[in-house]
Order: structure tokens, then sequence, then C-alpha cells
């Protein structure tokens, strides 16, 4: 090999050393707010873009291996930079970036965790993040895994001194943990018997249909709980709106593209080759979680939980994807599957950088405010326009509307389900088609959702007096959110190139990447023989072109006199912010659509009362049917089980010698 | 692409702006006729346009930019769709730059922009509008997309001019698909237009009134420019639905006879359908705002129920 820094697989892993390094140095001065954040967290920013532009530097070149001596003795850690980690790790970075600059600006002195030793937390999880899409063996995997999870946990419970938070912070740990003992023991399935756990031995391995069938089902259920795919979700809306908002924006808009990340490894590499009816299982979980999400997600009055709730919703909608593309992959559609494969990866790009973009103006709102509740707000965008017209952004591209980015996976995905009509089984090839129907209604209804989100909090009257005081967003703030809405207008315009990077990946999977077209570079014709097109730019410069001609002929032929005067509202004079619709009454017709899927519980007022009292509390089905019970069970079981710590040492002995006569027995 | 084909593009474009109002005064003609009323003119939305033009804008104290720009926007949002639908001719240059399912979600952006709009001024009104407006369109725009796949699987394309042209070389014969899928697409038209039975375009009853209520507060060329939007978007279906379902006659080259055949079927074809749409809106009754997911509903099943029936027959 020559110079170290000619391979981008040394750089990655020089630039996530830095990021601990970084972490590290906050420790120097724990309580300095200045130091850690003018000076750690934008170079943990930096560093961010760095890597971003290190991964990309491998794209071109094949997957490139190492061995470090560190780790257990003859256990060395196995690392790998393929296509497939530097889409991520180009997400990771870019993502990040502006996280981190954003956060710069965010973290103020106060209650809960110092901040020298959040830097630390904070710049750990990314780093281990960034391993996790390095590693190459098992045990590196489940190493960065774990680390990624305990940081984001001590993120979460920042605020540690509330209850609640603790308590939100457990549910996230506790599923975390689930899910990570299941891919430990899906990769446990995965070596075959040869008792190596590099992905190298993995993917060489031979394993039979039954055994491959429950190495994949493991390893849905665990990144499935790390992605928050219903009915594993719940810790999603807990965990969010406890974190401070670059934690959740991190989580929601990175971390959970880990789990993703590990789902396409483990179905289209180490597994071999797929059996299409495995794809059906993320396809129906995800739908279900999509629908369940949005849905959910419609009748929220806290930002950040209605966000938590959006995310399950582009979970969903991802896994779909990604079972389409293993359906077509197991019965040979190569070229549908890259198709789907690639929108998946699209769409999780797209997800980092709106969700991010979403998450970060909650939390300009919040700490303008200090609300979250979605009942005080209003009226923002008078107060906060940075914040107001860059989230605007962030909103359109996650209601899916040409042509910021959003629309692009989503375009790409729904023409993907148009194939599936081809798959070789009958009945299932009309259902298939189906599943676009559903997603289309997702679709549609994130649309509400957004409108409803952005509406109530930047839109309308104040709905408290304090709200007058709120200020805009500093400097870093606002550099960290036009950053990552540079990030949605980029991929939503160049769409041509971004899939030109992503069937790198597809082509590396053995999947093939698209066919060639000979399309202009601004004109994305995904499959020629379709003729199915679509031109980003020159659609937004028609909408440009006919606004402004709109405009100037408006003023040019007539006049441009503008009066001001109070609202109109049908000449109702008294006009006051609490007639405005509220987030729940924003929900109700949704909450009235779909009723069978909320637990409600609702007081109304009536005509007699001397305080009327309205009291609505909407709850998740699934946390009720399958959580509590099973909550409840382990708790009795833990009782009884309670029984054997008598507390006196000759008891503990006798277990002891019970237990030694036991595996004596065992063993002769 | 020669300069003929931008030719014929723009004059498209300039001729669907136009026509757009006088098709929305010939269904009020229609219906004022079925009515036993005596009819406006048909060139009455002209006139309302122009005198809203003159007018000085008012604006609530508390309106965003956000209010002021959504018109254009939306104005925008439909002119281009308009550039998209292939109405008179095939194979013109901007239509390769959205597809079928590109044209669902400029439609979508505008409803998100006029919503946001109703939601800024923060009135009562404006914001139940808002609400209800997004209910309707989160219901009719899966509908729409499904009408579209089974199109498109029809076609093996979701490029509107290629499906266009694709049906039109077929004879004429009672397709089971197209026929559920018709049904559907009008339910669509319907909500989606806001006319009845879901709304009802010629009242102005604040409880019941969908369309109406988002537009309160506009008023002089902000209220012109989202009328004018409103009757393009009318258009603009109508030209879909001729695409997708009766495109017979559409020019596929752009000679001069080809080009003014068609112009000739598109108008006999939107007159008939304005009376279609005069005589549906005369027969049928308003529906409580609760029953359009209903009738929503009701039109998505039918456009699955297309789907269903092209995957089994393959017609």
């Amino acid at each position: 090999m020559s110079h170290p820094l000619n391979s981008p697989l040394m750089l990655c892993l020089l630039l996530l050393t830095a990021w601990s390094l970084v972490g590290l140095a906050g420790l120097a001065r724990p309580s300095s707010i200045g130091f850690v954040g003018r000076t750690l967290f934008p170079l943990g920013a930096l560093l961010g873009v760095g890597l971003a532009v290190a991964a990309a530097m491998g794209l071109n070149h094949p997957a490139e291996q190492l061995v470090l001596p560190i780790g257990l003795p003859d256990l060395p850690a196995h690392l790998r930079l393929d296509a497939l980690s530097i889409i991520f790790m180009i997400l990771l970075g870019a993502a990040s970036a502006g996280i981190s600059i954003f956060a710069a600006g965010y973290f103020r002195q106060g209650e809960g965790t110092a901040p020298g030793l959040l830097c630390l937390q904070y710049h750990l999880f990314l780093a281990s993040m960034g391993f996790v899409l390095l590693a190459d063996d098992a045990y590196a995997f489940m190493l960065a895994w774990e680390t990624m999870a305990l940081s984001s946990y001590f993120l979460v419970t920042t605020q540690h001194r509330i209850p609640e938070i603790r308590q939100a912070g457990f549910l996230y740990l506790l599923i975390a943990h689930l899910g990570a003992i299941s891919i430990l023991l899906s990769f446990g399935v995965l070596q075959g018997g040869s008792w190596h756990f590099t992905f190298d031995a993995m993917r060489t391995a031979h394993l039979d249909s039954h055994w491959a069938t429950v190495a994949f089902c493991l390893a849905l259920t665990g990144f499935g709980a790390k992605a928050g795919l219903v009915p594993l979700h719940v810790w999603l809306p807990e965990a969010h709106p406890a974190a401070p908002s670059p934690v959740s924006a991190l989580m929601s808009g990175v971390m959970l593209k880990t789990a993703l990340y590990g789902m396409i490894r483990v179905s289209f590499d180490l597994v071999g080759q797929p059996m299409w009816w495995w794809g059906l299982l993320p396809l129906s979980l995800g739908l279900f979680s999509a629908l369940y999400g949005v849905v959910f997600a419609a009748a929220q009055t806290d930002m950040k939980r209605l966000l938590a709730y959006s995310s399950i919703e582009n979970i969903g909608i991802l896994f779909t994807g990604l079972g389409l593309a293993i359906v077509f992959a197991g019965v040979d559609m190569r070229a549908a599957a890259a198709l789907t494969l690639i929108a998946v990866m699209y769409h999780a790009m797209n997800h980092a950088f709106m969700k991010s973009l979403l998450f970060l103006g909650t939390g300009a709102v919040l700490h303008a405010t200090g609300e979250r509740n979605l009942g005080h707000l209003g009226g923002l965008i008078h107060r906060m326009p940075w914040v107001a017209w860059l989230t605007l952004i962030g909103v359109l591209a996650i209601a899916g509307l040409p042509p910021l980015n959003g629309f692009v996976s989503e375009w790409l995905l729904l023409q993907s389900f148009l194939f599936a009509y081809k798959v070789p089984h009958p009945f299932i090839n009309m259902l298939l088609p189906l599943g676009a129907a559903l997603l289309a209604l997702a679709a549609a209804l994130a649309g509400y959702v957004m409108v409803k989100f952005f509406g109530v909090i930047f839109l309308g009257q104040p709905r408290e007096s304090t709200l007058k005081r709120a200020h805009d967003a500093g400097f870093a703030e606002r550099l960290g959110l036009a950053w990552l809405a540079l990030g949605c207008v980029l991929l939503g315009f160049l769409p041509t190139n971004v899939i030109s990077l992503l069937s790198i990946v597809t082509r590396q999977l053995e999947l093939g990447g698209l066919p060639a077209s000979d399309a202009p570079w601004w004109l994305l014709v995904p499959i020629p023989e379709r003729e199915s097109s679509y031109a980003p730019l020159a659609f937004f410069a028609v909408i440009g072109i006919v606004v402004v001609l709109a405009f100037v002929g408006v003023r040019f032929f007539y006049h441009q006199r503008v009066r001001k005067g109070a609202a109109w509202d049908c000449g109702f004079g008294r006009l006051n912010s609490r007639m405005q619709d509220t987030a729940e009454g924003f929900g109700q017709p949704i909450r009235h659509l779909f009723q069978p899927l909320f637990a409600m519980v609702r007081e109304l007022p009536s005509p007699f009362d001397t305080q009327p009292a309205y009291r609505l509390e909407i709850g998740d089905r699934i946390w009720r049917a399958l959580y509590q019970p099973l909550g409840a069970s382990v708790r009795q079981i833990a009782d009884k089980i309670a029984w054997l710590q008598q507390g006196r040492i000759a008891a503990y002995l006798l277990y002891s010698f019970v237990t030694l006569v036991v595996l004596l027995a065992l063993m002769l | 692409m020669s300069g003929l084909d931008w030719i014929v593009q723009v004059i498209g474009i300039a001729l669907a702006v136009a026509a757009a109002p006088v098709f929305v005064g010939w269904v009020n003609q229609c219906r004022a006729w079925l009515q036993n009323k005596s009819a406006p003119s048909i060139l009455l939305p002209y006139r309302g346009i122009r005198k809203l033009f003159h007018k000085d804008a008012v604006i609530a104290v508390n309106a965003s930019p956000l209010f002021r720009l959504a018109p254009y926007v939306v104005f925008g949002a439909m002119v281009t769709a308009a550039a998209i639908i292939p109405s008179i001719a095939t194979r013109l240059p901007f239509t390769q730059a959205a597809d079928a399912i590109a044209l669902v979600g400029l439609l979508a952006t505008a409803r998100v922009f006029l919503s946001l709009a109703a939601m800024d001024v923060g009135t009562a009104f404006g914001t139940m509008g808002a609400r209800r407006e997004m209910m309707i369109g989160f219901l009719a725009e899966p509908a729409l997309l499904v009408v579209i796949f089974v199109v498109s699987l029809t076609c093996a394309t979701t490029a509107l001019p290629m499906i266009a042209e694709h049906l039109s070389a077929q004879s004429f014969a009672l397709n089971p698909s197209l026929a559920f899928t018709a049904v559907a697409f009008t339910m669509v038209l319907l909500a989606e237009n806001a006319r009845i039975p879901v709304d009802n375009p010629a009242t102005h009853l604040e409880l019941t009134m969908i369309h109406e209520a988002l537009l309160l507060e506009y008023s002089a060329r902000h209220l012109a420019l989202m009328e004018w939007a409103a009757a393009l978007k009318l258009f603009n279906y109508a030209c879909i639905g001729f695409a997708v379902f009766i495109p017979w006659g559409i020019a596929t080259s752009h000679a001069p006879v080809s080009l003014a055949v068609s112009a000739a079927l598109l108008s006999a074809k939107l007159a008939v359908a304005g009376a279609a749409l005069a005589l549906i809106e005369t027969v049928s009754a308003k529906l409580r705002v609760f029953r359009a997911p209903e009738f929503l509903a009701t039109a998505f099943l039918f456009a699955v129920l297309g789907l269903l029936v092209r995957l089994l027959l393959g017609a």
C-alpha cells in the first residue's frame, strides 16, 4: 500500500479517531460552554465534512480491507470500506456536520449533564456510528453497535433529573438491547458452523435455507428494533421528546439509518442469495409502520412526538422498499431490485437531511419559547423568520412535494412498485401493486401532518402572549439549518448525480446498476424503455418563470397598491388566537377516520358545566395490548424468582453447591 | 426538439390559461340552464378576474410574506401542470420534465401552499378550511395515483404523452379496468375541484365551505390569481381525463392541420365534459363534510378495483 493518506479507509479511520479525541478534549474543561460550543462542536462539524469527502473518494475504488490488531487476543478488528458503507458514511458525515454546527449554538448552561461530558458522549456517538459502518466482523460490529446504543442512551438522558426522561431512556436502552441480542444471535447463525465471525467467513458460509431464514428473521427483529419498526417502535415517541434536539436529529436522521444499513448488509451481502418471500415480511411490516406512524403523527400535540411518529412512517417506507428489493432480487429481477434499492438508499439520504432539519427547527423553537406543546405556539414566522423559512424547506421536502428531495425517492419507489406485477408468483404479483396504493396513502397523509406541523407552529396568531418575546436562532444555529436545507435542495435538484453514485453500490452488491440512458444530466430517466422521466430543475424553472411573470405582469398591467387591515373572517370582529384550530382540532378528521387504531380517552364538556373542560388522551393500542401485559408478566416472574434471594449466606452457599453437583452430573 | 415544438408548447400553455375561465363560465352556464335560470355570460369569470385585478389589495395586519407568495406559487403550479398535460398535442418538449406521478405531486404542492396560506392569518374559517382541504387532499391523492398506476400498467409508462399516444392508437373498446378507474377519476375530479357533492362552488355558507374558506382572507389581485388557478385546476383535471380515457384525436405530430383538428376536438370534449359536470352537480346533493371521506374512500376503492381487474384479467 502507498501512503496511508491515499487510502480512503485510513482517512475515515483517522477522522473517526479524531472525533473521539474531540470528545475527550471536552473533558479538559468540562463546564466551559464557550470552549465546548465555540471550539469543539465546530471542529466536529468540520471533521464530519471531511469524513463525507474522504469516504466519497473511495467510491471509485474496489472495497478496501484492513485488520487492526486491537481487541481480544487472536481476535483483531476487521474493517472494510465498500460502496455500501461509503454511501452511509457520506450520509453520516454530511448530515452530522449540519447538526454539529447547530449544536455549537444550541447547548446552553443549565440542568443536566455538564457540557464537556455531553461533548464526549456526542462525539463518541458519532464515531461509533462510523465504526458500525466500517466493521467487517461480528465482534467489531457489536462493539461499535453497543457503544452507539450506550452513548445515545446517555445523550437521551441529558436532563436526567426529570423522572419521565429517565424512564424514556430506560425504555430506549431496553429495546436497544433486545435488538442487540437478536443481531448477535443472527451473526451466530450466519457464521454457519465455521466459528469464524468475520463477515468474509459469513459471505462464504453455506447455510441451508431454514437457517438462512432464521438468520434473516433475527436480523429483521434486531435492526427493526433499532429502526423503530412497528411493533418495536414504542421507544421512539418517548426518547425523541426527551433528548435535546440535536441528539434527536442525530438519532432520527442518522442512527436509524445504521439499522437500515445493517439490514441491507445482512440481506444482500452476508446471507448470500435472499429468498424472495423473505421480502414480504419487511414489506408488510413496513407498510403497516408507514401508515401507523403517519396516522399517529397526525394526532400528536407535542411537536417532537409528532416528528418521532413521522420517523416511524419514514422507516416504514424504507423497509417497504427494502422488502420489495428482496422480493425482486429473490426472483432474479435484478434491474428492478437495483432500482428499488437505489430508491431506498436515496430515501435514507433524504430522510437524514429533512428530518434532522425539522428536529433542529423544533429545537430552535423550543429554545426561543420554552414550549414543546403545539397548543402554546403559533405565529412564529414573524418572530423567527430564518427558522421558519428554512424549516419550510424541510416541511415541503418531507411531505414529498416536487421539486424537493423527498419527492424523488418516493417517485423512484413508486416506479419500482410498477414492476411488481411481473413477479412470477400468482396472487403475490397482484397484492404487491396494492402496496403502492398504501404507500401513496401514507405519502399523502404525510402532507397533512406537515401542514399541521408548520401551520400550527409558525403560522396564525401566537397562542400565548409570551411568544411575542421569542427571538430568532443565532448564527451557528442558522448555519446548521441552512446546511441541511441546502442538502434537501441539492438532493432534490440533482437526482441523476445521486443515482449514479448509488448505482455503484448496487453494482457492488451484484445487482447491476440501472440501464444506461442517453438522457442529459438534468433529466432523470431510470428505465429508458418506460420513458418515464422527471427533471426537477426544469420543473422548478418553469414554476419560477411563471411566478415571476405573473408577479411582474400584475404590477405592469395593473398596480401594486396594498392596504393593511384587520382580518376579515366573514366580518366577525373580535378575533382572538383561541379561535384558530388547535393541534387537536387539526388532527380531528384523522382521529375520526382512523378511530379503531387509537386508544382514545375523551372527556367532553356538557352545556351545564360551569367550568367546561376538554380532555383528550391518545394512547397506543400496541403499548396496551403488547407491552403492558409483557411488563406485568415479567414483574410477576421476577417477584417469584426473588424468593430465591433469602439474604442468608448459607442459602447462597447451598445454591453454589447444588449448581456444582448438577454441572458435575452433566459432565460425567 | 425543434423551435416549432417550443412554439406549440408555449401556445398550448397560453391557450390553457386563457381557456380555463371560459370553461368555468361554460359549466356555470350549463348549470343555470339545467336549473331553469337565465344563464350568466360565458365570459363572466373573466370579468370577475379583471375587476379583482383593478382593486386595491387588503391584507390582514398579521399576514406573513408566505400569504402574499402563495397565490403566485399556486398559479405557477397550475400553469406548470397545464404545460405537462398533453391537451392538444403530445411530444411537447416540456412534458419530459414530469410524468403523471410528478403531476400529482405538483397538484399536491399547490394544495399545501393554499392550505398554509389559509392558516397564515389565523382565523377560525381559514384554519378550518385548511384542515378540510388537506383531508380531502390526502384521500383524493392516493386515489388519483392508483388511477395512474392502472393506466401505466396498461401502457408500461407513467409519462402522460406516451399514455395518450398508446391509448389513442387502440380502437375503442370497453376496457373493464379503465371503466372502474374512470368512475374513480370522476369522483376525484369532483372532490378536488370543490364541486358538489363535496363542496359547493356557488355558496359562501361558512360552515360547509371548503374552497371558499381557504380564500376568505384574499382580496383583489391575490384573489384573482387564486380564482384563476382554481379555474385552471378544473381545466387541467378535465385534460388529464381526456388524455387518459378519451385521447382520440390528440395531435401526435405538429402539422398545422392535425393541431387544428385536435384543438377543435378538445373544445368539443370540453363542451361535453362541462355539460356533464353541470348535470352531475344538478342532480346530486351536497354531502355533509364527514361524508366526504366515504365518498373519496369509494373513489379509492374503485381505483383499487380497477387495479385488481387490470392484474386479474390483463385488460
